[in-house]
């Protein structure tokens, strides 16, 4: 069967601010670097402001149908609210990445591998409230092995406009921390 | 305990989509606080634009239209003509009245339409995500003026009311802001003004603009957005009542 | 050496016109295709080039039609509300025979609808959209890749056939990202000297670009030209691409982004054993009418799948002329049908007759 072949759909969400776009770009970035099929697409417009911010990445080795996450294989929640609207559409056998920090929630699904990490308090810890998103980014890929963190390190140029290039070493470090959280806790 | 604030009934009771500190939702308050002193809820019909006050109809508890970018003053005429006796008023952006609908308002006040206008100047497209107005100031940095706004590239802010209280079918023009209590407190007063004439049935079109807050697209706190109309905006548009034929 | 970048399609589109020698672009803001005013507006300039925020759609198009009449490659780009505005400029633009060309990033209506991706305004962009007896040439890309190469071939068919073309996306187009090569492009076209264009009667006869014509006769002369012109189009520009039709008890026809996810479900009910393929017409107008009639030469089911409510469904009946049964599976309004949605369509087609 063909359906064997790689085709990760990732859905990473959050409130607006809490950097949920610039984690898709990076997971973008990463598959592109990495020679797989990649489509990224961000929640654009009105639904911005205010409420509940996402991006979907699908990684795939062939030609990729959509950019529309229905049914994801990965959820990275970042927001109770997020919590709430994505956990339910999981895949049977789907990852979640919980934000332990803000998401007390209790989860009710027992057909999915859940990894609970406080990434806020990470980010807290490097003095870098922002990098929380790194951290997610971290823990997902120290879980899922698809792609390496360092290469996350590595691409990070590419997607950070150059005034925040002063933030790479910070963000570096989230992403480290993020994926050495899962490897001390999940393994 | 002695109340001394309270909403006023037009004025619905739910939090609105507006972003902090912008100045859509006192403009709201203020036109909702004058139709209920007015008493005139029952006969009041307001357009909403395409704007960041599309949703205006949500908050405002009167008939509403919502009609598409720009037009509100041509579809104000078709109301007022078959209604003359209904209260008309659009409710309409700078990027609405200014640019898109500059031919709607122009003729609205060549006809001499018996309507009221509220307009909101807050100097960018919101909605859209911040873009240049006509309104936008010189020097201004905006999605579609990434250098500024330069007047040899992009001409100058466009003066509507300036424009309109020249021609003779205005009645009543007059500008003003919400960037502190006493200049709210003028505007309410401008705004019920504006609709007592029409009420009498002047002969004329009466307009209020408002020259309105957005911290978000002008990357700004909210207070650094009330004192950056004061300071700044203000000299591009003086606040003044440009005409009012009632007083002669 | 070329490489792959990381881009929006409004970005990458925006990108690819000016690569393609775009002189000067004019636009009016509006959500999903905000960003391609933005990059205009920062790298025009830099350029050289011109860049105008218009005060609204119907301006937009007028300035394109000037911009077009004194000779330049011109764009416009809008979505759905601002291209109903743009219709009259558009017949005017085929009155006067002037090259242009128009993206839409479709979004849902009718009226002010939403900001999410739609397909519904195939019949606007395929029909004229605007009064008199005209075409718009229409691509319809399904990926960032393609809507850059496009960009290139439209200023150029638009240049060949003095036609307006119009790109139609849709909001995912515009806003996905995708990998991306910028200097992949189609052949260039051998394209005629622009000897009508008005650029000051210097030692010429006066040009005059009209789209007025009062004497006895003279309409239908012109309209005969423009739809010879039509002809030659339709003669040599059909594009579409087709899997699996050989053998296909189904074949189902999609365009643009939901050809992506129909490929996705035929690809899927092959390995269930269901004889599936598809036809993707990649321009809407000249439509690949020949290619489906011949598809539907062999009794077999026809399933039109869109982002709308049936638009593309008059074309591909019109295409299979009754020879088959062409059925219909589509959402709309910011509804996308997914994949499992239309393998879900397709097994009920499949489940045997008893
Ligand atoms: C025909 C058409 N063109 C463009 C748009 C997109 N659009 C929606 S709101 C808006 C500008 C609103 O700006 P303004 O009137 O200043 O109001 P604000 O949002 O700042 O309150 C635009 C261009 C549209 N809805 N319809």
């Amino acid at each position: 069967m063909i359906e064997t072949s790689l085709y990760e759909q990732v859905i990473i969400a959050g409130f607006g601010g809490q950097g949920v776009i610039l984690a898709g770009k990076l997971l973008a970035q990463m598959a592109m670097t990495a020679g797989h099929e990649v489509t990224y697409m961000p929640s654009y417009g009105a639904e911005v402001r205010g409420g509940t911010a996402n991006s979907m990445v699908v990684i795939a080795d062939e030609p990729i149908a959509a950019p529309l996450v229905t049914i994801p294989d990965v959820a990275i929640i970042l927001n109770a609210a997020s919590f709430h609207k994505f956990t339910p559409h999981l895949k049977t056998g789907g990852l979640l990445i919980l934000n332990s920090s803000m998401v007390q929630e209790t989860v009710e699904r027992d057909d999915i591998e859940v990894v609970a990490v406080p990434v806020d308090d990470i980010a807290n810890n490097l003095d870098s409230p922002r990098s929380a998103n790194m951290a997610a980014i971290g823990a997902y890929l120290q879980k899922h092995g698809l792609m390496n963190p360092d290469l996350a390190a590595q691409c990070l140029p590419d997607v950070l406009a150059q005034r925040y290039h002063k933030t790479i070493p910070v963000n570096t470090q989230a992403i480290q921390k993020g994926a050495e959280y899962v490897r001390e806790h999940y393994s | 305990m002695q109340t001394i604030f309270e909403r006023t009934p037009t004025l619905k009771d739910c939090p609105t989509h507006y972003c902090p500190g912008c100045g859509h939702g006192i403009a709201h308050r203020l036109i909702s606080e004058v139709i209920d002193e007015l008493d005139i809820t029952s006969r009041t019909i307001g357009i909403a634009p395409v704007g960041c006050a599309v949703l205006a109809y949500n908050y405002l508890d009167v008939d509403m239209i919502e009609v598409a970018h720009g037009r509100a003053p041509a579809v104000a005429t078709g109301m007022k003509r078959v209604h003359p006796d209904k209260i008309i008023f659009s409710y309409q952006g700078d990027g609405d009245l200014a640019s898109i609908g500059a031919g709607e308002i122009l003729h609205a006040v060549h006809r001499a339409e018996h309507i009221t206008v509220i307009f909101i100047n807050n100097a960018v497209y919101g909605m859209t995500g911040g873009q240049m107005a006509p309104t936008t100031v010189e020097k201004q940095i905006t999605q579609t003026t990434p250098r500024g706004r330069d007047h040899n590239n992009e001409g100058f802010p466009l003066q509507v009311s300036e424009i309109l209280a020249v021609m003779p079918g205005t009645i009543y023009v007059e500008r003003c802001s919400v960037s502190n209590p006493g200049q709210v407190r003028h505007t309410k007063k401008s705004i019920k003004h504006a609709f007592e004439l029409q009420m009498k049935n002047a002969p004329g079109l009466s307009l209020v603009e408002i020259l309105s807050p957005c911290p978000t697209y002008w990357r700004m706190s909210p207070s650094q957005a009330m004192e950056w109309i004061e300071e700044v905006m203000v000299k591009s548009f003086p606040l003044c009542c440009l005409k009012d034929l009632s007083q002669s | 050496m070329s490489e792959k970048i990381l881009m929006c399609g409004n970005e990458a589109m925006a990108e690819a016109a000016i690569r393609a020698g775009m002189d000067a672009y004019f636009g009016y803001p509006i959500t999903p295709q905000n960003e391609v005013t933005a990059y205009m507006a920062r790298r025009m300039p830099e350029e050289g080039r011109v860049f105008v925020q218009s005060e609204s759609e119907i301006a937009a198009i007028n300035m394109v039609f000037g911009a077009s009449a004194v000779g330049a490659r011109t764009m416009t780009s809008s979505s759905s509300p601002g291209i109903s505005l743009m219709q009259e400029g558009i017949s005017y633009l085929a009155g006067a025979r002037l090259p242009a060309v128009v993206v839409n990033i479709m979004r849902g209506g009718p009226g002010l609808g939403n900001i999410a991706p739609s397909q519904s305004d195939y019949f606007q962009a395929t029909r004229g959209g605007g009064h008199g007896d005209y075409r718009t040439i229409v691509l319809a890309p399904a990926s960032v890749q393609e809507l850059v190469e496009m960009m290139y071939l439209a200023f150029d068919l638009a240049d060949l056939y003095r036609v307006t073309v119009v790109i139609l996306g849709d909001g995912f187009l515009g806003q996905m990202m995708e990998p991306v090569d910028l200097d992949k492009r189609p052949a260039p076209r051998d394209l005629p000297v622009k000897d009508w264009a008005l650029t000051g009667a210097d030692g010429r006869k006066q040009n005059i670009v009209r789209s007025l014509w009062l004497q006895d006769g003279v309409l239908e002369e012109i309209n005969l030209e423009l739809q010879a012109t039509y002809r030659q189009i339709e003669a040599n520009e059909v594009l579409c691409e087709h899997y699996g039709t050989e053998d296909a008890d189904f074949v189902l026809v999609s365009y643009g982004i939901m050809s992506r996810i129909v490929r996705s479900a035929v690809r899927k009910a092959r390995c269930e054993g269901i004889k599936a393929g598809w036809i993707r017409p990649i321009t809407l107008w000249p439509f690949p009418y020949e290619q489906i009639n011949a598809v539907a030469d062999e009794p077999r089911i026809f399933l039109t799948v869109e982002m709308s409510y049936g638009q593309m469904l008059d074309d591909v009946k019109l295409a299979v002329a009754g020879k088959c049964p062409v059925l219909f599976y589509g959402r709309a309004g910011g509804a996308v049908p997914t994949v499992e949605e239309v393998l879900g369509q397709i097994k009920k087609l499949a489940v045997p007759v008893a």
